[in-house]
């Protein structure tokens, strides 16, 4: 049997911590752009489309994130789509967070008071014209600090990853215990390198909160 | 092709997995919440050191993934000589999670009430007891209550992790019965759809509920 001394454990986990912020940083890249588009498409009000969504956000909020990766691995795979388990993990997690951050950016955009569209209207601008010189800058600055909250819940999702067989923090963490026997000290560290990674962004958002409710 | 109907054979399998699921939800998220606004008066209204303690167990919490959490209690404790059951373990673990993060959301609920309250309470000639249940608590919660109903929909959609500790809950009916008759794509959606239907359905209780405990509003 192979020894593991602590520096072994910690050195093995944090290679595999690579692959939780690669994950992450895909997803949240996967999500905004997703988001971004629902985003544009309720800006049109036209009907049938903020209806869809609304089914949308609703599906993937109202869903475990595990069950969407196991219809995205497994799933998929049994109709005939085959996919690795990166590629599910990447799936599901772009769908996961795209429906949260649209959630996030709507409340950001309604906040902003009705009369701006209109005063907007009646200075003669276009909907482009409002968007880009009236709504978005203000809707971004307060959109800014829940956006780099939730990032945290997505780091978290990646851990669900591992229940699909992709090797990021958490499996490696299970399969370092089963070669060790040592589950307290294992999962200790692999909590400790999520609370590493998840902490900063807390604390990044909360001083962004602060921020800009001042400047309001 | 899709075929829905080798599921029906398998339909007592989703109902037990159904109930214990529901079953878990309602135990966690009544004990969470009770720890959640423990835990807030303390950050609210507790000396220093009680404040931290709470503070960091916060944060601990909310910054990592449940999943490790899980882990950590049912693998990581025994081997310090905690031994407990997986149906231990889950409740530990979600009324830990949700402790955590009900904590943060009651307390911005409690920073609300404002010092004049507890004032107008004591000239008013309530006790400590009746002000705190009538004056402080009460619209403390009905401000935040939308929020903390969210936040127990998540925990119980986060509660689909526990069948990795072989807890037989409804994603365990799903895996059981893709690993049946091989139908894993109808399996996971008839589930999914089945965790969608819960979450609504919690989200309708969360109402009527709220109409209960809120009912003042609506008798002033």
């Amino acid at each position: 049997m192979i020894e593991f001394s602590n520096w072994d454990i910690l050195r093995n986990l944090l290679l595999a911590a690579q692959w939780t912020l690669l994950l992450s940083i895909a997803a949240f890249i996967g999500g905004t752009v997703v988001a971004l588009t629902l985003t544009a498409m309720r800006l049109t009000r036209n009907v049938v489309v903020m209806r869809i969504v609304r089914v949308y956000v609703e599906l993937f909020q109202g869903t475990p994130l595990l069950m969407q990766m196991f219809l995205c691995f497994f799933g998929l795979s049994m109709i005939g789509y085959e996919i690795s388990a990166w590629g599910a993990a990447i799936l599901s997690l772009t769908l996961f967070t795209s429906a949260f951050l649209v959630e996030i950016w709507r409340g950001c955009i309604d906040t902003l008071p009705k009369g701006q569209w209109e005063a907007s209207r009646v200075l003669g601008l276009n909907f482009l014209q409002t968007l880009r010189h009236v709504i978005l800058p203000q809707a971004t600055k307060v959109a800014f600090a829940p956006t780099v909250g939730f990032s945290v819940q997505v780091v978290k999702g990646t851990a669900l990853a591992s229940v699909i067989g992709f090797v990021e923090l958490t499996k490696a963490g299970t399969m370092l215990n089963n070669a060790t026997f040592e589950p307290f000290k294992v999962f200790a560290f692999v909590a400790l390198i999520y609370f590493a990674l998840c902490y900063p962004l807390s604390l990044c958002s909360k001083y962004l909160e602060k921020k800009y409710h001042v400047a309001r | 092709m899709l075929n829905f109907s080798d599921l029906l054979p398998y339909t007592d399998v989703f109902l037990s997995g159904l109930m214990t699921t529901m079953e878990l939800t309602v135990l966690t998220t009544a004990l969470g919440v009770l720890v959640g606004t423990t835990c807030a008066a303390i950050r609210q209204y507790g000396n220093g050191t009680s404040q931290r303690t709470v503070a960091a167990y916060v944060e601990l919490i909310r910054n990592t993934p449940f999943i490790v959490q899980l882990f950590f209690i049912f693998f990581g404790l025994p081997a310090v000589g905690l031994i407990l059951t997986s149906w231990q373990a889950s409740i530990i673990a979600l009324t830990i999670n949700l402790g955590a993060y009900s904590t943060e959301i009651i307390r911005a609920g409690l920073s609300n009430i404002s010092k004049g309250q507890w004032e107008a309470a004591k000239v008013l000639g309530l006790n400590f007891r009746q002000t705190l249940l009538r004056v402080v608590f009460t619209p403390a919660f009905e401000k935040i209550y939308p929020a903390l109903t969210s936040q127990c929909i998540i925990v119980m959609l986060g509660s689909a992790v526990l069948s990795q500790i072989s807890v037989q809950d409804l994603t365990y009916a799903a895996n059981l019965v893709q690993s049946r008759n091989f139908r894993a794509f109808e399996s996971y959606v008839v589930t999914a759809l089945m965790y969608l239907g819960l979450a609504m359905l919690m989200r309708y209780v969360f109402v009527l509920i709220g109409k209960r405990l809120f009912a003042f509003r609506e008798a002033s």
